[in-house]
């Protein structure tokens, strides 16, 4: 009787909310490069946690946004992907403020990864549920098990997904993001918790996905990573973005003195 | 002492030989009980559950008038329920008092809050934790609160429990509603009640051991499930 109860009670609200949501703009296609950020605050109370970032970003690839412990990385690309609101003027992908077909088009991976109290596969089946897909077709099923081999978690696919180590926790919420097929992939310290090996996994994948023609936005601290991983660097400070220049430029020359002390592992102030 | 050692001995030859009158009573509860809180859920999972995930004007009134109300008083409700369903009431055109159907509605009205309010709890602590994650793929609205409601069935299905054990241990209600008619609105509770005070304590004990095996199996299969669940990660 209670898987009914749940599905009437389920049905019921969907139902309701479908109706009250039905105007809602279908998502048109759209690039998202250019990003333009201008005069970009943020703040809680009266702290001002991100402070005036400006910024301008229209090449493919890997932006590593780099700074020490509070330096605003979380907060500034929460902003970027629309968790946090921004001011209606201060954030544009392609022209267009942050609407929802913009973020449709983006994928976010935390630093701790968040799953579905359900099996692995679920986990996927959830986002592939979301696009024209119906489920349990064949080409839903073979989708699914395509984006769980190339995460190398096949052979998982029927446990819990909590119950996977840290590193296949982390793979499975790679690959649950890039299931969603993402224009640009925002990802928030995803090994700042893992050992070398999965991390190499990990930034492998993210190599695949930059190939394939994704834009990733890696927040990490990490300096060996930034310089394995980075077309060009935002290297944030304080709530604000000191620098951003190409890769080769910024770990050569770096023009602010901040960056200058972070590269050299002095302490930050 | 010799009484009641007879009382017990007659109470488990009444279970033992599945007397009818016993049979009849319990059926009836588990009736009532069942339907009200059936739509308890019905109503309660959703009310829970949007008002722990939507953000609307009133939403902290509603939460708290939801948790005040798990404490209602049954013969209050039985009160209440009574003045409408009456003859004299605005329901009384229906002929629903003294019906099982008026004990439903009165059950349905106590229980209702309990399961909206531990609902809206379960939901909004496991909101908590998926909000920034379902935000960033999109999800709208009702898939989140579906997708709240079908990852917290475990926790959930403890709280249909619980809203069943209120329903099925509750005898102030039904009594006032229903009237306790032999055969026709009888419970176990009401029975309990009325046998006891007529000094027929052989039905009373042996309605009182079944009610206590309903409460016990209760409790076991919530703790089964949340123990299993929680086993499997999916808690």
């Amino acid at each position: 009787m209670q898987p009914l109860i749940f599905c009437v009670a389920v049905r019921i609200v969907q139902l309701m909310l479908d109706i009250m949501t039905k105007s809602k703009p279908q998502p048109q296609p759209l690039l998202l490069l250019p990003l333009v950020v201008q005069n970009l605050s943020y703040k809680v109370g009266e702290k001002l946690l991100l402070d005036n970032v400006n910024a301008t970003v229209n090449s493919t690839g890997v932006s590593v946004v780099l700074g020490a412990n509070g330096a605003g990385k979380s907060l500034f690309v929460r902003l970027l992907h629309g968790l946090l609101k921004a001011e209606q003027q201060a954030i544009k992908w392609n022209g267009q403020t942050l609407d929802l077909a913009t973020r449709k088009r983006q994928a976010l991976v935390f630093q701790k990864p968040v799953l579905l109290r359900r099996s692995v596969s679920a986990n996927i089946e959830f986002v592939l549920r979301r696009s024209v897909l119906k489920p349990r077709t064949a080409n839903f099923i073979q989708q699914r098990d395509a984006v769980l081999h190339e995460a190398g978690l096949f052979d998982q696919r029927n446990q819990p997904a909590r119950l996977l180590s840290g590193g296949e926790q982390q793979r499975l919420a790679l690959a649950r993001a890039l299931a969603t097929k993402p224009e640009v992939l925002i990802l928030d310290e995803p090994t700042a918790s893992l050992d070398a090996a999965t991390t190499f996994q990990i930034e492998t994948r993210l190599e695949q996905a930059r190939d394939q023609g994704i834009k990733i936005f890696l927040v990490t601290h990490d300096i060996a990573q930034a310089r394995r991983l980075a077309d060009d660097v935002m290297f944030m400070h304080g709530g604000r973005l000191i620098e951003h220049s190409e890769s080769n430029d910024f770990f050569n020359h770096p023009s602010s003195e901040q960056a200058k002390a972070y590269l050299e592992g002095r302490l930050l102030f | 002492m010799q009484d009641f050692s007879t009382a017990f001995s007659l109470a488990f030859s009444l279970i033992f030989n599945a007397d009818a009158d016993l049979v009849e009573i319990i059926g009836l509860s588990l009736m009532v009980s069942f339907s009200a809180v059936l739509f308890a859920v019905v109503v309660g999972f959703p009310l829970g559950a949007v008002t722990a995930v939507v953000r609307f004007p009133g939403r902290q009134v509603l939460a708290v008038i939801l948790n005040a109300l798990m404490g209602l008083p049954p013969v209050v409700v039985g009160l209440l329920v009574y003045l409408l369903i009456s003859r004299a009431g605005p329901l009384g055109w229906m002929n629903l008092l003294y019906s099982p159907t008026a004990m439903i509605i009165a059950q349905s009205i106590l229980i209702t809050p309990i399961i909206a309010a531990l609902t809206r709890q379960i939901i909004e602590d496991l909101h908590k934790e998926y909000d920034e994650q379902l935000r960033s793929f999109c999800v709208p609205v009702s898939r989140v609160v579906m997708t709240l409601i079908w990852d917290a069935r475990y926790s959930l299905l403890t709280v249909v429990l619980a809203g069943f054990g209120r329903a099925i241990a509750e005898v102030g209600a039904v009594i006032v509603v229903g009237g306790n008619i032999d055969h026709l609105t009888r419970v176990m509770t009401t029975a309990i009640a009325l046998e006891t005070s007529k000094g027929d304590l052989a039905l009373a004990l042996a309605l009182g051991i079944i009610l206590l095996v309903i409460a016990l199996s209760i409790n076991a299969a919530a703790y089964i499930l949340r123990s299993s669940a929680h086993r499997s990660a999916y808690a």
